[in-house]
């Protein structure tokens, strides 16, 4: 019997050389005259496992990990024999880290071929679609307002309401905008689905398509991520030589076409107005609101622009009911959030987990503390513009209210851990410097009061007049979040203000030595 | 990629324009295509754009100056980047950006003197959970440490 081995094509996987690892599999096959067969899969979200290998057999899938090239030989033999291994983790599926997981929208990434459209469907793939054109639009966008789904790129609106603006809105062309532009720190979980299980977000997009009437939709991928780009392209021309996409999509009378846009390198480009303003060809200044993207979106037509993510959940809550996807969850977040593990962390990756869970059980027992074995001091949750938490607020369950009572905000899902080695300061400074590299240039708070703010907590840095700096600090953070037009200048305050407050020790005045100096 | 592109050419130039003309808001396609193949933007190529697609000059130098990504001018015979974002940071990346910094003798977001080397910060791979991450001439690098960069460093030098 063939072999079926399947190593991984994800990004953070081939980053380790999954590459190396499939192409030593081949070499060892073929040293032993055995046929084998080696599928090409994406992430698990094991990370600190990959890349890690999978064998099928009778009694499912035995994972090995984290395997280099030099482990082959053995791994092979291993695998060949049913034997022991010190790589080996058992049966991938009972794997606890993965098994204690919800996994919805991630239930095939890792599992299947991402290139293969048999292989989607075989796995459960389009039934979400199916059910859609069977329903009509009044009903699918009940399902969806009912499923209680918020946009997962981190603004957390309700994505029912957002559909049901565009489906009401009269227009000789409406777009579906899918924002992949997924820029923060931290976060990973775009990449994956799209390199692991790019059909998912093409059945998301056309479920979306169908209902509001769009018949054009847009991917626009960030340019750091070359390998999303490749897999939706190979999905896209998949899904249309297969009739999922183009005319009469899976046997309807239907039409919707889709393609890839790639970004230019520009952060501020994941604030859906300024991706609208770059997917005209121009620069990505944001727009004021409203008009909103739902009335007035690209090329000035009815858009409907979502994450990556909240396309993702679609065709679960269309092929197994909303009530499926809203029994999961606590209060007003409802369903599941793949949310990701990552920075000095020691089982990092994507853990996707019914809303509610604490942030400390994510990251003390999920992610097992810190790989440099320190104590963990501070986690950045949601991004660049997400707040830093000390672990004193660990009981802080993962739930969009609950984080926005902390001064928080749960973004796109993405926990950067840092050990006690972390200067506060530095990281409040990179905040200020991170918005003052990346801003548009449209609004003053955020254009100047990020520079003004690097310079200020220079100052703080080298020890002058830091009281009345760190009150000025404050001052211009408070200018920022009430006086910018969008996230970018508006959320920089949340991890300098959460710092300043929960790591006020960072910023104590200088030694004394240094002010002697001054 | 480095070390395949194709000298400017004008002719050349045109064609690619008016491969992409046509499609809708074609400016960062074209931006994109006309580096893919020269390396860089020619200063030469903006007007060209601007007339394809009935812009001014303005706007196109405005959409080009804009985004990180594009040069106006070729880059080393490599480029390594690497990542100085937060969840890279937390892993060690500061000390390893400083390494690679005193190695090729030039700070970040600057070319060696030889033209070999282009050393460049970028803000997020998606490569979080095996931090540090590079990547050097399209190939990604994960969980980076001395050893593994200085590796990479030699290699760009080659």
């Amino acid at each position: 019997m063939k072999m079926r081995i399947f190593v991984p094509r994800d990004a953070a996987a081939v980053a380790v050389g999954a590459d190396d690892v499939a192409a030593a599999l081949e070499q060892a096959a073929e040293k032993r005259g055995l046929p084998v067969e080696i599928v090409r899969t994406g992430s698990r979200g094991l990370c600190w496992l990959e890349p890690m290998v999978e064998v099928a057999t009778l009694k499912g899938r035995i994972a090995y990990g984290p395997v280099s090239p030099e482990d082959v030989s053995s791994v092979f033999d291993s695998m060949a024999s049913n034997g022991e291994h010190p790589l080996r983790l058992g049966i991938a599926d009972e794997i606890p880290w993965l098994k204690r997981q919800t996994r919805l929208t991630f239930a095939r990434c890792g599992v299947i071929d991402p290139r293969s459209l048999a292989d989607y469907r075989a796995h459960g793939g389009y039934k979400g679609l199916e059910r859609a054109l069977s329903l009509g639009a009044d009903a699918i966008l009940a399902e969806v307002a009912s499923s209680g789904l918020r946009g997962r790129g981190g603004a957390g609106f309700p994505t029912g309401i957002k559909w049901k603006t565009v489906a009401q809105a009269n227009a000789d062309r409406k777009f579906i905008v899918c924002n992949a532009d997924e820029g923060d720190s931290g976060t990973f979980a775009d990449r994956m689905i799209m390199e692991g299980d790019p059909f998912l977000v093409i059945e998301g997009m056309t479920i979306a398509a169908i209902t509001v009437g769009a018949t054009k939709g847009y991917i626009y991928i960030r340019s750091e991520y070359p390998h999303a780009v490749e897999a939706m392209n190979a999905a896209i021309a998949a899904a249309t030589r297969g009739g999922y996409l183009g005319t009469n999509i899976g046997g309807s009378t239907q039409s919707f076409d889709l393609e890839v846009r790639v970004g230019a390198g520009a952060y501020v480009c994941g604030e859906e107005t300024s991706l609208l303003e770059s997917l005209e060809g121009r620069r990505g200044i944001v727009r004021a609101k409203p008009p909103l993207p739902a009335h007035h979106g690209l090329f000035g037509k009815p858009t409907v622009i979502n994450n990556v993510l909240s396309f993702a959940a679609v065709p679960f809550i269309l092929s197994e009911g909303a009530k499926a996807y809203a029994d999961f969850g606590m209060g007003r977040s409802r369903g599941t959030m793949p949310i990701q593990l990552a920075g000095n962390i020691r089982h990092g990756g994507l853990f996707e987990t019914a809303f509610g869970v604490s942030l400390g059980e994510l990251v003390d027992d999920i992610g097992g503390g810190t790989f440099t074995g320190r104590p963990v001091r501070a986690v950045q949750v949601g991004g660049p513009l997400g707040a830093y938490f000390p672990r004193a607020l660990f009981d802080t369950p993962f739930d969009y209210e609950a984080f926005a009572a902390r001064d928080g905000l749960i973004g796109h899902g993405g926990i950067v851990v840092f050990d006690d080695s972390v200067d506060m300061r530095k990281q409040a400074r990179f905040a200020m410097e991170f918005c003052a590299i990346e801003s548009c240039g449209k609004c003053t708070p955020c254009r100047i009061g990020s520079t003004r703010g690097v310079e200020t907590i220079e100052k703080i840095m080298r020890g002058e007049r830091v009281s009345e700096n760190l009150a000025l600090v404050e001052d211009l953070c408070n200018t920022m979040k009430f006086g910018s037009l969008c996230a970018l200048g508006g959320f920089t305050p949340y991890p300098v203000l959460s710092a300043l407050k929960h790591f006020r020790e960072d910023f104590g005045p200088a030694p004394a030595t240094l002010q002697a100096a001054e | 990629m480095t070390g395949i592109h194709e000298p400017w050419d004008e002719t050349r130039g045109a064609e690619i324009i008016a491969e992409h003309a046509g499609q809708e808001g074609a400016t960062l396609v074209i931006l994109h295509a006309l580096q893919g193949a020269f390396g860089y933007v020619p200063e030469a190529a903006i007007p060209m754009v601007a007339q394809a697609l009935n812009l001014s000059r303005a706007e196109v130098h405005g959409v080009f100056t804009f985004y990180h990504d594009f040069r106006h001018k070729p880059a080393g015979r490599h480029v390594l980047k690497l990542c100085r974002a937060e969840a890279c940071q937390a892993a060690g990346g500061d000390a390893l950006a400083a390494r690679a910094e005193a190695r090729l003798g030039v700070s970040l977001g600057s070319t060696t003197a030889d033209d070999r080397v282009t050393l460049e910060p970028i803000y997020c791979l998606g490569l979080c959970a095996t931090a540090p991450s590079a990547m050097l001439d399209g190939r990604l690098v994960g969980r980076l440490d001395e050893k593994r960069l200085d590796a990479l460093v030699a290699e760009a030098q080659r």
